[in-house]
């Protein structure tokens, strides 16, 4: 309890800390440069001076914190791969080298691209499919919080959840894990599902996508919602049935949207590395790139240089979503 | 929507495979809480689909000491109850480990040496010999037995306490609530400027806030680790502080931050802010009594991603804070678990329940305000 409540005071003096800084440095800006009586022609010269400083007190905080916590390092990691373990000496190619001549790599690099294909495609499939089939659907929005449920619980405590799904017991012993149970009833051989290699791949995706299916179901409902209903009724007096709705009329209308679903979960696949982590930690063919450079960071003291270098690649493999997504916020902007 | 007013066999199936759907999406979740509540006993031996039905269980116990014996006539006798309280129903015993359902209940079984034992259904057992029982230790009893079905709160009491999970609790709400509301200040501000002030360099910075916001965290984490073992260095107290995953957690989240709360901001109505204006108030005040106010509902949005993303996280915690007890969060907590307890499902399931238990009462309770900050930050 002693704990909590230093938190809680580190907390108040922390928040009051940065609502001084702000109030405070507003205070001052409008001492040094008193904007409310005095000759017009100062004020006129303190109200421009003022209005150049105050939009950099309003963001100052928060450029340093972006420049310190992401902008920074992102160019220091680019630094880092070229230096060895404990990113002191320089080592030139070595890293790249080495990263290119691995099987370890070779592996998680498979098993990402396995992933990028599977788990925002799924994701979308069923986000598409439910959203669209509760939309139509008295009960529909408590189906629709029921599947989006997963979303708020941790990637840990998914694994907990579907390790125990996975369970096995060897020999004649009943099965607590739900798919070897099922295997056994429909008079199948119970197995070790997370051993099995490439498979077990698709067994830990299977988590993911039953995580993210809720957020593509929310973002794809609302895009749905907005197609007028015009087109749809047009289709109908065509005699067009439900499926060429779906697909002719419906989904070309939200391609946009999809987009951005699937773009988004890209991203997030690229940087999961909880579910290998708890999962199987990396056993059994089954690692990815987030995982490789985690363990990198920290193995036998960790080497920061090939650390670095893995990080680089999904740095790379993130790029043409972050031109594209800057290209699009700037037409938005253009736009408004 | 579509609304067809006929009812074709489509719309049963639509129903249908909603139904489906949201079974094996709950499925899952709804299993870990059942097995959290049942007893360890039965949840390791059988499924948690069969909670409610009878659970058939071997188990060894051992007799009262020899000093419990009774003399009745010329035999000696040692009498106790196997369930010791529990409900069970006995259906097979046995004395020896090779074959532990040799009797079947209510038959009186010749052991060695004249010995006899005797257990009925409800746990009454009853040594007997012809000679007085010897020695410190009470014999082993094997028995079968249909045992109910039983929940209890025993495994999360267990967690709480012995597992270190009460402290880890702690030790999230530590980290949680200043890393959710530190953010929203700085970006607050921040997103005002972006939004509503106009200076050189605005137009380059809110791209930058819109690259940022894929940057992968693992880029930061070495240069950063470095950082921090250096001004920990220089301060004298080590890399892992909360202090340092407060702002860590502030940083990563506050590309996003600003991104939602700048286009909530960017569309309130400019009349309101340019009379304001007009009226002498500062950007101070504008923001402070004018924008503050009405962006409640992105404010919260942000709040409740930061929210469950910083509780739920699992890598910046392990990289920044450590695994020391004072340290540990619940995700770091229910990983090591997985690891060393990795059989134990009682231990498990309850701990998992209880990581997860938060971040569900604030989902179900400000569902609206999630999904509507989803759909305002859907461009990242």
């Amino acid at each position: 309890m002693g704990q909590l409540a230093s938190a809680l005071v580190t907390m108040i003096l922390g928040v009051m800390g940065c609502a001084a800084y702000f109030y405070g440095s507003n205070f001052l800006l409008d001492k040094i440069f008193p904007t409310k009586s005095g000759a017009a022609a100062v004020v006129a010269r303190n109200l421009r001076v003022a209005n150049n400083i105050r939009p950099w007190l309003f963001l100052g905080p928060a450029v340093l914190l972006l420049t310190f916590y992401l902008f920074y390092p992102v160019i220091d990691s680019i630094r880092l791969s070229f230096y060895g373990r404990s990113g002191e000496e320089f080592v030139g190619l070595a890293n790249y080298k080495w990263l290119f001549g691995s099987d370890e790599f070779y592996e998680s690099f498979r098993n990402n691209m396995l992933w990028l294909i599977v788990v925002p495609t799924a994701a979308t499939f069923f986000g598409l499919i439910i959203a669209t089939m509760t939309d139509r659907i008295w009960w529909g929005n408590i189906a629709k919080s029921l599947i989006f449920m997963p979303m708020a619980i941790s990637f840990v405590g998914a694994s907990v959840i579907w390790k125990f799904i996975y369970d096995f017991r060897t020999g004649g012993e009943d099965q607590i894990g739900l798919l070897n149970a099922l295997v056994v009833f429909f008079g199948g051989e119970p197995q070790t599902w997370l051993t099995i290699p490439i498979w077990n791949n698709f067994f830990l995706m299977v988590i993911l996508i039953w995580i993210q299916t809720g957020f593509a179901m929310v973002i794809l409902s609302a895009a749905l919602r907005g197609i007028p209903d015009e087109t749809i009724e047009a289709a109908v007096l065509d005699g067009a049935n439900g499926f060429q709705i779906f697909y002719k009329i419906m989904v070309p209308q939200i391609w946009g949207t999809i987009a951005v679903v699937w773009t988004t979960i890209t991203i997030l696949v690229l940087k999961v590395f909880d579910i290998v982590l708890a999962m199987t930690n990396a056993q059994w063919g089954t690692q990815v790139l987030a995982n490789q450079m985690f363990s990198w960071m920290f193995n036998g003291g960790g080497d920061f240089g090939r650390g670095a270098v893995i990080a680089l690649v999904i740095m790379v493999l993130v790029i043409p979503i972050m031109v594209w997504n800057i290209r699009r916020a700037n037409a938005e902007m253009e736009g408004r | 929507m579509i609304t067809s007013s006929k009812r074709t066999p489509l719309t049963f199936l639509v129903h249908a495979t909603v139904l489906f759907l949201v079974i094996i999406w709950t499925i899952p979740t709804a299993g870990l809480f059942i097995s959290s509540i049942r007893d360890k006993n039965q949840l390791s031996t059988s499924g948690w689909w069969t909670a409610l039905s009878t659970s058939e269980q071997r188990h060894v116990a051992r007799a009262h000491e020899p000093k419990a014996q009774v003399q009745e006539g010329d035999r000696f006798v040692i009498r106790g109850n196997l369930f010791e309280g529990s409900a069970g129903e006995i259906t097979k015993f046995g004395s020896s480990s090779l074959r532990p359902d040799e009797f079947d209940v209510g038959t009186v079984a010749e052991l060695k040496k004249g010995e006899t034992l005797q257990v009925l259904e409800n746990g009454d057992y009853a040594f007997s010999s012809p000679v007085p029982w010897k020695g410190s230790r009470g014999d082993r009893i094997f028995y079968t037995a249909e045992v109910p079905p039983r929940f209890t709160l025993e495994n999360y009491r267990e967690v709480l306490n012995s597992e270190g999970l009460g402290k880890s609790f702690i030790n999230s709400l530590t980290v949680t609530i200043p890393a959710t509301i530190i953010p929203i200040l700085v970006a607050a501000f921040a997103a005002y400027a972006l939004a509503w002030m106009r200076f050189p360099g605005r137009a380059l910075l809110v791209a930058a806030v819109v690259g940022l916001l894929v940057v992968p965290l693992q880029m930061s984490l070495i240069p950063l680790l470095k950082t921090y073992n250096l001004i920990g260095d220089f301060f004298g107290v080590g890399s892992k502080t909360y202090v340092g995953i407060w702002l860590a957690h502030t940083g990563f989240g506050l590309p996003l931050a600003i991104y939602l709360l700048r286009n909530y901001i960017v569309g309130l109505p400019r009349e309101i802010i340019e009379s304001a204006r007009v009226d002498g108030a500062s950007d101070f005040d504008i923001f402070r009594k004018i924008v503050l106010p009405l962006s409640f509902p992105a404010l919260a949005s942000f709040a409740i991603f930061q929210f469950l993303w910083v509780w739920n996280d699992l890598l910046i915690a392990m990289v920044f804070l450590g695994n020391d007890a004072d340290h540990i969060v619940l995700t770091g907590q229910l990983r090591e678990l997985l690891g060393s307890r990795g059989g134990n499902w009682e231990i498990l399931t309850a701990s998992a329940f209880i990581t997860i238990i938060i971040p569900l009462c604030v989902f179900f309770g400000l569902q609206r305000y999630l999904v509507r900050g989803l759909l305002a930050g859907s461009v990242k």
